[in-house]
């Protein structure tokens, strides 16, 4: 390349002030249709099935499939890192915002986000660090940073947008607006105090005029879910996943009102939403103190590990189903939920699908919360004892943490974690990436008022028992097929299905793959490292990209 | 909430993402007088050790038999101020001091008579406790006390050894001293259940070596150590130390994968707990 071209590339992208994110924005009413040829919200579209329409890559020709573009992200100022002021020329200033001091170095590494593809840009993040990026060619159109004051910079799931707003949520607990065009903060508000350890990962989702914010708490806090007006920032209602007050339902599965009110249930992942019934369907977390009994009693801990439905306007519980009853080894069930209109038993229903990080699977109606199957997923699952009457899993004590030890599939990491499942409506099958950790857990805390937070256990890593990317039927709760991983990393950060009769995923072993939707049999792969988010897919001038990222760097492929 | 990394044992590529609160990168602090307790990254204002010290004092008066000696909740039905949201948010007395004067007199927390700087000093040794809180929450005295793992029985664990493992082990042989080369009972519990220990050489389950042959369809075979698989992909280093890669297509070329550890790895799902603690028992003898 001659140094003319050079430089001439180099103004094209040096005009800082000129650049700006592209389109419209988006009409929250589009987030209503099933996902096809954008990405506007967490999940694709609201139903949790992430499930695109899209067939141009399919099954026949996804041997094509081709890099497009990389583009590799510097979160921070930049003033600090050699590579990005080596680049700088080719990137927009950085927008700084946040209440912190500014010299505290906590980074969350790599993009677990799911990118949002809005009107041909992608905007995602990493903790404290939000992006738009062209999504023809990934160049840099703004990057907007956070200056922190702490908190657990673990991952953040990305942004969610109303009309030409992005919102997204902070380690430190703040609710930041962003000018989708521009990357500039129009507001920003407090969820929750990082004193109390709490700490915010969600994106957030957006219905209507509603933002619905979630957060996360190791140290006994209690859960909520908020909804804020998009334009102004206010709080419009805050739900409360554990009881608080004296009569608040659930409080008799407590030993005291002290202890429900410190009892977590932390709302850290994005729901699903069902707009007849207005229901807004998610997953809760651990109870704490998450390891010991102490101050929380024997009873079931209500409203953790549940699945939970509030209504949309006015986040009022309509149901729960619990789905790790009086849980003891932090199994959150803080998965993607999966809304599927089906047969079932001869009838059309509404259902909700989640296989939990527990080792188990549930097919749930949505619009009542009546429980239908309840099965075992996770292949050396073996911590509970049968069902309880409602159809949740039944703790063995013998198997909680003890001062001896013992032997527990899968690990507190669980069967799944966060990584969003898939739903093909063609297939039928439910696709969730399946570990079969074992950990040995050590009491460790014998203090008989329990211990604090994640506390009061050791767990070693013995050993893995297989992992697979599993095919669940609804219907049944029945494998349909594992297909075999070679690492313990299988799945990566999550599933997409395709119309296309594909399934994307990582491998865990430095790949990024798709697999027959029907066997899981591999068709094509790329050797781009370690998937950290869910692979999405857009369709921008006739053609279908894929994206994926790898730690800092978003990869996007398309056939020519 | 927990979210650990996943890591294959022998995987080519570990798993990378920080995904553990505990594990993540958190820079050191360079400015020690600023400790954030159990908030990664949070830098919380210095506390008047002269304070603290009269603070710690008024409170073991006045505070501590309902409150408990370590903040966690005492005999008299004070609750834990550790994980108290009001004293976590404190910053300068301004939510625990009207607390103290009486604000929760209904609820239990009667009005104690301490001027405002006695007050404002207990508040400051509240908040110095609770800048030593772990990470996740764990209490300030997590890993302090840590009680003794063995609760087995060593002849019924020599009995189970001789019917389940001596197929493959021997205690004068391949496992002889194996207490004394892995002291700690919790460490020897975890590598006898693992198949091996990092900390001890010759036992790391992640070192070991898997060795797999390739067919190819001419019918040549090749051997060698696995130095990663998956299912594109197979390399082999040879014996003469050379590696050599492998397409994968389907089942083309035929890989044998022999790892020695899988026969013992594939116990797991059949131990009781109950034969675990035994055979530990028995395996602490062996020094
Ligand atoms: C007679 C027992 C008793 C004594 C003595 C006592 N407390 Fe309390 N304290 C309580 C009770 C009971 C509560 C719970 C009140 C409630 O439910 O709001 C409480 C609540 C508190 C709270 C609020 C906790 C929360 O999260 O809401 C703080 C802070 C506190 N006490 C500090 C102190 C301090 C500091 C002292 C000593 C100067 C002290 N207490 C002495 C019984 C006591
Ligand atoms: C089918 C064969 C087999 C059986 C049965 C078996 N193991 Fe193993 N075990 C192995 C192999 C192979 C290794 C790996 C040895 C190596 O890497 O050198 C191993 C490793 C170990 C190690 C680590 C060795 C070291 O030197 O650090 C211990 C301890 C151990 N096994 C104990 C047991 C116990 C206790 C049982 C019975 C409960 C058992 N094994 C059953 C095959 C077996």
């Amino acid at each position: 390349m001659k140094l003319n071209s050079i430089a001439l590339a180099a103004s094209l992208f040096a005009a800082p002030l000129a650049i700006h994110g592209q389109g419209n924005g988006l009409n929250p009413a589009d987030i209503l249709k099933p996902l096809s040829d954008s990405w506007p919200t967490y999940n694709g579209d609201y139903s949790g099935k992430r499930y695109s329409a899209l067939t141009q890559v399919n099954r026949e020709n996804v041997q094509h499939l081709t890099l497009a573009w990389m583009t590799q992200v510097t979160p921070g100022t930049g003033e600090d890192n050699e590579r990005h002021r080596r680049h700088d020329r080719d990137r927009p200033p950085v927008i700084v915002g946040g209440e912190g001091p500014g010299d505290i170095q906590v980074r969350g590494g790599s993009i677990k986000a799911s990118a949002l593809e809005v009107d041909g840009t992608l905007y995602f993040t990493t903790p404290d660090n939000a992006w738009a990026v062209d999504a023809r060619d990934g160049h840099e159109l703004w990057h907007y940073f956070w200056k922190t004051k702490g908190g657990t910079h673990i991952g953040n799931r990305g942004l969610g947008m109303w009309n030409n707003y992005l919102f997204m949520e902070t380690p430190d607990d703040y609710l930041v607006s962003l000018d989708a065009k521009t990357g500039k903060e129009r507001w920003h508000k407090m969820i929750a105090n990082v004193d109390d350890g709490y700490f915010s990962t969600p994106a957030p989702v957006v219905v209507g005029n509603h933002v619905l914010v979630g957060t996360g708490n190791d140290i006994d806090s209690p859960g909520f879910l908020d909804s804020y007006d998009p334009e102004t920032g206010e709080l419009q209602w805050k739900h409360y996943t554990v009881p608080m007050q004296k009569g608040d339902p659930g409080l008799d599965t407590w030993a005291s009102l002290d202890a429900a009110r410190h009892g977590g249930a932390q709302t850290w992942i994005p729901g699903a939403y069902d707009p007849e019934t207005k229901l807004y369907i998610f997953g809760t977390g651990n109870p704490t103190p998450a390891f010991t009994n102490g101050t929380r009693g024997a009873g079931d801990n209500l409203f953790t590990c549940s699945l939970i439905a509030v209504n949309v306007d006015t986040g009022k519980m309509a149901w729960y189903f619990q789905t790790s009853p009086h849980d003891m080894h932090d199994y959150d069930s803080a998965q993607t939920p999966v809304l599927v209109d089906a047969m079932f038993d001869g009838k059309m229903r509404k259902l909700a699908l989640t296989a939990t990080r527990n080792g188990y699977y549930f097919t749930i109606d949505r619009t009542t919360g009546e429980h239908l199957v309840t099965s075992k997923w996770g292949l050396h699952t073996n911590w509970a004892d049968g069902l309880n009457k409602f159809g949740g899993p039944k703790i063995n004590p013998e198997k909680n943490a003890t001062v001896g030890g013992s032997l527990v599939s899968p690990g507190s990491d669980g069967t799944i974690n966060w990584e969003p499942p898939a739903f093909s409506p063609e297939t039928g099958l439910l696709y969730v990436s399946e570990h079969n950790s074992f950990s040995e857990f050590y009491l460790t805390d014998l203090d008989p008022r329990g211990s604090m937070g994640l506390g009061g256990k050791e767990e070693a890593e013995i050993g893995s028992g297989g992992t697979y990317l599993t095919a669940i039927d609804y219907k049944t709760g029945k494998i349909a097929w594992r297909h075999e991983y070679y690492s313990d990393g299988g799945g990566g950060g999550g599933l997409l299905a395709t119309a296309g009769g594909l399934v994307f995923g990582g491998d865990g072993a430095g790949n990024l793959v798709a697999h027959d939707a029907g066997t899981g049999k591999p068709l094509w792969n790329t050797r781009i490292g370690y998937v950290t988010n869910p692979p999405q897919t857009y369709m921008l001038d006739g053609r279908q990209y894929v994206i994926a990222a790898t730690g800092d760097t978003m990869w996007c492929f398309v056939m020519y | 909430m927990s979210i650990a990394a996943k890591q294959a044992p022998g995987s080519p590529q570990p798993a990378p993402p920080a995904q553990t609160p505990g594990a993540q990168n958190v820079s050191p602090p360079n400015q020690p007088a600023h400790r954030g307790g159990f908030v990664p990254g949070q830098k919380r204002p210095p506390e008047n050790p002269a304070q603290v010290a009269r603070g710690k004092l008024l409170f073991g008066i006045n505070c501590r038999g309902c409150h408990g000696a370590d903040l966690r909740g005492g005999d008299l039905g004070g609750p834990n101020l550790l994980r108290s949201q009001v004293a976590l948010s404190d910053l300068n007395g301004e939510l625990i001091v009207p607390i103290i004067h009486g604000s929760r007199q209904k609820m239990g927390m009667p009005a104690i008579d301490l001027n405002d700087a006695d007050a404002n000093a207990v508040a400051a040794y509240v908040r110095s406790v609770i800048v030593t809180i772990k990470g996740q929450g764990a209490p300030p005295s997590a890993g302090k006390e840590v009680p003794s793992i063995l609760i087995g029985n060593a002849s019924e664990g020599q009995a189970y050894f001789a019917t389940r493992c001596s197929s493959c082990h021997s205690p004068t042989g391949d496992l002889s001293k194996i207490a004394a080369r892995i002291p700690d009972p919790k460490h020897l519990q975890d590598a006898w259940l693992a198949g091996g220990s990092e900390e001890d050489e010759s036992g790391d389950p992640d070192g070991r070596v898997v060795t797999a042959a390739v067919t190819l369809p001419t019918g040549e075979t090749v051997e060698g150590k696995l130095v990663r698989v998956d299912e594109f992909l197979v390399t082999l280093t040879l014996a003469d130390g050379t590696q050599r890669t492998f397409r994968r297509t389907g089942d083309t070329p035929k890989v044998v994968i022999h790892d020695p550890l899988k026969a013992h790895r594939d116990l797991l799902p059949h131990y009781t707990d109950q034969d675990i603690h035994d055979v530990t028992a028995y395996l602490v003898t062996l020094k």
